[in-house]
């Protein structure tokens, strides 16, 4: 019963330069549950994606029952009896869970779809799973889609599973429920990896906890006799010294008040839960979380991308001195007073830039309307893509070479610097360090510290604790789209802003009867 | 009146035959997420491919009695690999260099109208005929053999037993083609190609494979339809742009059919119909018979807004239709 089924030894990965996981080692022993425990960009993904032949490692050893293993597809993978349940299903809508379920299977029998549901069902019995294999994918909740994501990978004689934040998606009955099929797995003697970075979900559901940090292993703890605020220093580390400048904030005033704002999602679920703060003038205020707790859709809700469902943001509009709401606003008036966003999402080009266009007329984007009669005025733009170009010391061939021939940090630099020329008063920047090394993205630290010395609210959504905390003035942490806790940057620590992260909106509770 | 509609059905069938076989070989190929618009080209080049081969086989015989099989067997071959080439070339631009489906199936169009006239044109030259036209006389009575029903064929033998074997073919490649997608290991990976080729990509089905074999099939089935059409429905006779439309109508009954074969069978019957039941109302102006030969399209356009208004999942176009796909690279 307790072999170890899989064993990593030394495993690293590299995608350029970029370290994505160095030295990991670890195991597996069957009728186990073992967690990943790790921040967003940790390299646990890119790790389970290793051990189901997504990717090759770079160096290392995979050994599985004791034997080593070369795992070059996802075939390769399943021969091995690893099953990866990954965070975005992939299943096709308009077939079948049946379907789903044997496509692409090949065994040398006649196609039987009856002798297949009958198999199907039996598993179902087995884990107690409520799935009726004739139903559609698009009539499905995603908890029903997962369960047909794990039962393809039982069907498929999977005794290795891995899932991908299993939990991310799901209600918290749910989750409940993954863990009771979870848990009769453990039992039956699979050998069971769970993805997450919920502490609360790694102490309930796990035997051993690995824990990745910047693509490195860290450790290894039995679940049992740990605690979270040991998991959370594991994951988040010693603080690191950035000297990043930070002036005192000056004449702060309110700029920006949100009041109980609520947003749903196309399915009803609440994407934003009663959200509440202040962005004052002169300062910036960092908003931390782990990635899709709700900050994109807090920031497109404010500028007018997002449909509200309750809730309030105030305006102070500093150059008419009177107070505006910005709810039921199109995205265009939120922008002529002066509020500003600059996304930068995980593919970068996607929100802001169009990729085949260049420089100046990407700035056109913006400025189109101000043209007078039908044709287009390109002289000022061109203007301002000179400005840029010199201020930000962009590299690039010349104006009209297409924005997506530049590297990332200079794209990075065209949008925020078209952004930031408008004069805004509030500036939200998401994410505009994204793959940047380290010279750009001090530039572009040095860009936020202007316009907050200019007097402008910044709003900085940022990945990088160690940024946040010497660059912001006051962090917002948001989990689960709800508000976690709003901290003074100066005095706060990397544990305090883990801990308040990791939180998400079913415990909220228990943290205000701590409080 | 019996006598009436069963000459209307049987003008009808006709008429919808080369429509069944291009929306066939279409909803075949569109199944694995590629839209072949240049089926009306490809349907051209099956038809003067069939054309060529049987033009230089009855040249060949010099007045000798033909052989049966391969009077009919040089055409179909000719015909088969005449379309499937072109199926080829739009696989090659489209799934391997990962062109613009839309663009490349608009110009396999233009190029294959252009090769059907092109190698028709100079087919006529040859032999100097005084019509625009060439007759392949021999050839089409074997395509226009019916079964031994002798004189004295009732109205309802007439409506289903009175056709060349290309027009059972066409139902009957109909009919296969609906098993296969619905109740085979084979149909299932297709179908999956077309709606997420990424899905099937990592369920371990090859999808370049499938989508050159299925646009391929497609695309010979589709040329068959030409081929009916020169053979069967024109009397042997080809001449230049005289096919027409019907590839375009074979699109449309695709969607009108919702992307399903056994309901391209009889939604080719109809719009063979609409073709030519302004002939049988009496006294009609020839500015209404073109109205009528509109209302197929204007019928189509009523099916997709019906489809679009309902939204159900299974009468909508394969999810990834008109898309090329490749492996995420990192």
């Amino acid at each position: 019963m307790s072999s170890t089924a899989i064993e990593l030894k030394n495993i690293s990965k590299y995608f350029g330069s970029v370290v994505a996981n160095k030295n990991v080692s670890l195991s597996v022993k069957r009728g186990e549950v073992l967690a990943i425990l790790g921040e967003n960009g940790s390299g646990k993904t890119t790790l389970m994606n290793m051990i189901s032949g997504i990717y090759f490692p770079d160096e290392g050893e995979i050994f599985i029952d004791g034997e080593k293993a070369t795992i070059h597809s996802p075939k390769d993978a399943f021969g091995y009896k690893i099953g990866m349940i990954h965070q975005h299903f992939k299943l096709i809508d308009v077939f079948s869970a049946a379907q789903n379920i044997v496509l692409g299977i090949e065994d040398k029998k006649r196609f039987n779809m009856k002798e297949y549901i009958s198999r199907i069902e039996e598993i179902d019995k087995q884990y107690g799973f409520e799935i009726d294999p004739k139903k559609k994918i698009y009539e499905m909740s995603v908890s029903e889609k997962q369960t047909v994501e794990i039962i393809k990978v039982l069907f498929r004689g999977a005794d290795i599973l891995i899932l991908d934040e299993p939990t991310a998606v799901l209600t918290p009955q749910e989750t409940k429920k993954l863990f009771r099929i979870l848990k009769k797995m453990r039992d039956d003697g699979k050998a069971i990896i769970i993805i997450t970075h919920k502490l609360h979900e790694v102490l309930e559901i796990s035997n051993r906890v690995s824990v990745l940090r910047k693509g490195e292993y860290v450790g290894t703890v039995e679940t049992a006799n740990t605690t979270e605020t040991e998991l959370t220093e594991l994951m988040v580390g010693k603080k690191v010294e950035l000297n990043i400048e930070r002036k005192e904030p000056e004449n702060t005033a309110r700029r920006l008040e949100v009041k109980n704002l609520t947003c749903m999602d196309r399915e009803g679920n609440k994407v934003l839960d009663s959200v509440s703060f202040t962005a004052c003038s002169g300062e910036i205020l960092g908003i931390a979380g782990i990635a899709g707790s709700g900050q994109r859709e807090l920031l497109e809700a404010i500028s007018g991308l997002q449909q509200i469902s309750v809730g309030e943001i105030i305006y102070d509009n500093p150059k008419t001195g009177e107070t505006e709401s910005l709810v039921g606003k199109t995205p265009l008036q939120i922008r002529e007073m002066g509020v500003r966003l600059s996304f930068v999402p995980e593919d970068r080009l996607g929100m802001g830039l169009v990729g085949n266009m260049d420089i100046v007329d990407n700035m056109m984007l913006r400025s189109y309307r101000r043209g007078k009669g039908a044709f287009l005025e390109r002289k000022g733009p061109r203007e301002l893509a000179d400005k840029i170009i010199k201020n930000l010391r962009v590299v690039t061939p010349g104006l009209s070479t297409p924005v997506r021939r530049l590297s990332g940090g200079n794209v990075q630099k065209v949008l925020v610097g078209r952004e930031i020329a408008a004069s805004p008063t509030v500036l939200m920047a998401a994410y505009p360090v994204r793959g940047l090394d380290i010279n750009s993205s001090y530039t572009i630290y040095d860009l936020l510290n202007e316009q907050k010395k200019k007097g402008v609210a910044v709003i900085f959504v940022g990945e990088d604790l160690d940024v946040l905390l010497e660059l912001c003035d006051r962090i917002l942490v948001i989990g689960g789209g709800k508000i976690t806790g709003i901290v003074d940057a100066r005095d706060t620590t990397k544990e305090e802003i883990g801990l308040l992260m990791t939180k998400s909106g079913d415990d909220k509770k228990e943290e205000n009867e701590d409080e | 009146m019996i006598a009436t509609i069963a000459a209307i059905f049987q003008r009808a069938v006709a008429q919808g035959i080369p429509l069944l076989f291009g929306s066939t070989g279409e909803i075949l190929t569109e199944k694995s997420g590629n839209l072949n618009l240049g089926i009306p080209g490809i349907m051209y080049v099956g038809a003067i491919s069939g054309v060529a081969g049987s033009f230089l086989y009855e040249l060949s015989l010099n007045g000798n009695e033909p052989n049966p099989f391969l009077i009919i067997g040089i055409p179909l071959l000719c015909c088969i690999l005449g379309s499937m080439f072109m199926g080829l070339i739009y696989c090659f631009l489209t799934v391997t260099l990962r062109a613009n489906q839309n663009v490349t199936g608009l110009a396999l169009t233009t190029f294959g109208i252009g090769i059907g006239n092109f190698f028709g044109g100079s087919l006529i030259n040859i032999v100097k005929s005084d019509v625009p036209s060439i007759s392949l006389n021999e050839t089409t009575k074997f395509f226009k053999t019916t079964l031994p029903l002798g004189e004295n064929i009732n109205s309802f033998e007439k409506m289903f037993l009175s056709y060349g074997f290309l027009a059972y073919l066409a139902v009957i490649i109909a009919l296969i083609a609906s098993f296969v997608l619905n109740r085979t290991r084979v149909g299932l990976n297709l179908r999956a190609v077309g709606e997420n080729p990424a899905t099937a990509d990592a369920a371990g089905i090859n999808v370049s494979r499938y989508k050159y074999i299925s646009t391929c099939i497609g695309s010979a089935v589709a040329g068959l339809g030409g081929l009916y059409y020169v053979m069967d429905y024109a009397n042997g006779v080809w001449s230049n742009d005289a096919f027409g439309d019907r590839g375009w109508l074979a699109i449309a009954l695709v969607i009108f059919s919702v992307w399903k074969p056994a309901v391209a069978i009889l939604g080719s019957i109809l719009f063979g119909a609409l073709y030519v039941i302004p002939y049988y109302i009496p006294g009609i102006s020839i500015s209404l018979i073109k109205i009528f030969e509109m209302l197929p399209y204007a019928v189509t356009i009523l099916v997709l807004i019906l489809t679009s208004v309902r939204r159900k999942r299974e009468t909508q176009p394969p999810q990834h239709l008109g898309l090329s796909y490749f492996r995420e690279e990192r």
